[in-house]
């Protein structure tokens, strides 16, 4: 049971992955990727991790993300002046 | 075309190493069931065979800790210089300066209140995360990570927050200075770098596990200032000198 689950949770980490390359706005990429890191938690956890899990929680969904919103701003910002 | 050359290579990759991962038959064993007594691994995970010392080796509750702390210091060590090198370099390339960048969106109300009480939660649980590094999962980094999005929370609430930058350089730098210290002192006195000198008292307890706390508090403080100086950067743009 457990391995089908980490097995479904890999394919759609792939497709998210995907999704983020190939999205026309920059937006949609940094939260499909923020989904990704999401998701490998649980595979992390599957996998009997849980120091990556939380390290891979709080530093690749929670502050790369914002970082990467944050430079998506500042951009727009010095673009449109 | 070569998209779905992409896409191809990337699934043909990933059944493989789903295929490894998840078959017992073939390279590697199934998760939980590697025998771990014919392996250099039981040394680590019984943790007291060094006959001449009247406690436990390490004495911290966490396999992993006792290793990336205890065993592998020095290479922690060098994880603590990428991350001050990579700040260094956010710090130099966008041009740090006087002027905070502004949200085209100012902050509502509620943001503000929830921000108010949230902080203060994160901030508690990323403490207890680095002082807890050695009985449980987590330690340094992720601690340090949390008392970073703390402040990143007050920066997205707080239109005129600017975080006081010397006290968290200052931070930064005394704790880095004192981690190679406690290294330098086990090199010079127990010839070993970041020799685990203090008592480790019983495992499970607070106080125990001698320096892997001390270390763990440390680095904790170092990230959390780290990350936090790389995210007030990226919110300021160079002023007119």
């Amino acid at each position: 049971m457990i391995e089908i689950i980490g097995v479904i949770t890999g394919f759609i980490m792939i497709l998210f992955a995907l999704m983020a390359i190939e999205s026309k706005k920059l937006l949609n990429s940094i939260v499909f990727l923020s989904i990704t890191s999401l998701l490998s938690v649980v595979e992390f956890i599957i996998m009997k991790a849980p120091d990556v899990a939380i390290t891979q929680a709080v530093i690749g969904s929670g502050l790369m993300t914002s970082i990467f919103v944050f430079t998506l701003m500042a951009m727009k910002k010095s673009g449109e002046k | 075309m070569k998209k779905f050359v992409a896409a191809l290579l990337t699934f043909t990759v990933a059944f493989f190493i789903f295929s490894l991962l998840y078959d017992s038959q073939s390279f590697f064993p199934k998760y939980g069931e590697k025998d771990l007594n014919n392996t250099i691994s039981q040394r680590y995970l019984e943790k007291n065979t060094d006959e001449t010392r009247p406690y436990p080796e390490t004495g911290s509750a966490n396999i992993v800790t006792s290793v990336v702390v205890n065993y592998r210091g020095f290479d922690t060590l060098g994880e603590l210089t990428v991350l001050f090198l990579s700040a260094m370099g956010v710090a130099l390339l966008l041009n740090v300066g006087k002027e905070r960048l502004g949200f085209r969106v100012k902050p509502n109300f509620i943001l503000k209140a929830g921000v108010r009480i949230i902080t203060g939660i994160i901030l508690i649980v990323g403490i207890y995360i680095f002082v807890h590094g050695h009985l449980t999962p987590g330690g340094g980094f992720p601690g340090g990570a949390m008392i970073a999005s703390s402040v990143l929370l007050m920066y997205i609430s707080d239109d005129k927050f600017k975080e006081k930058m010397n006290a968290f350089t200052v931070l930064e730098g005394t704790s880095g200075v004192l981690i190679i210290v406690l290294g330098l002192i086990g090199l010079f006195a127990f010839n070993s770098f970041l020799y685990n000198f203090l008592p480790s008292g019983e495992i499970g307890h607070l106080f125990s596990a001698g320096l892997t706390p001390i270390l763990y508090v440390l680095i904790g403080l170092k990230v959390g200032s780290e990350l936090s100086n790389i995210i007030g950067n990226f919110l300021t743009q160079g002023g007119e000198e």
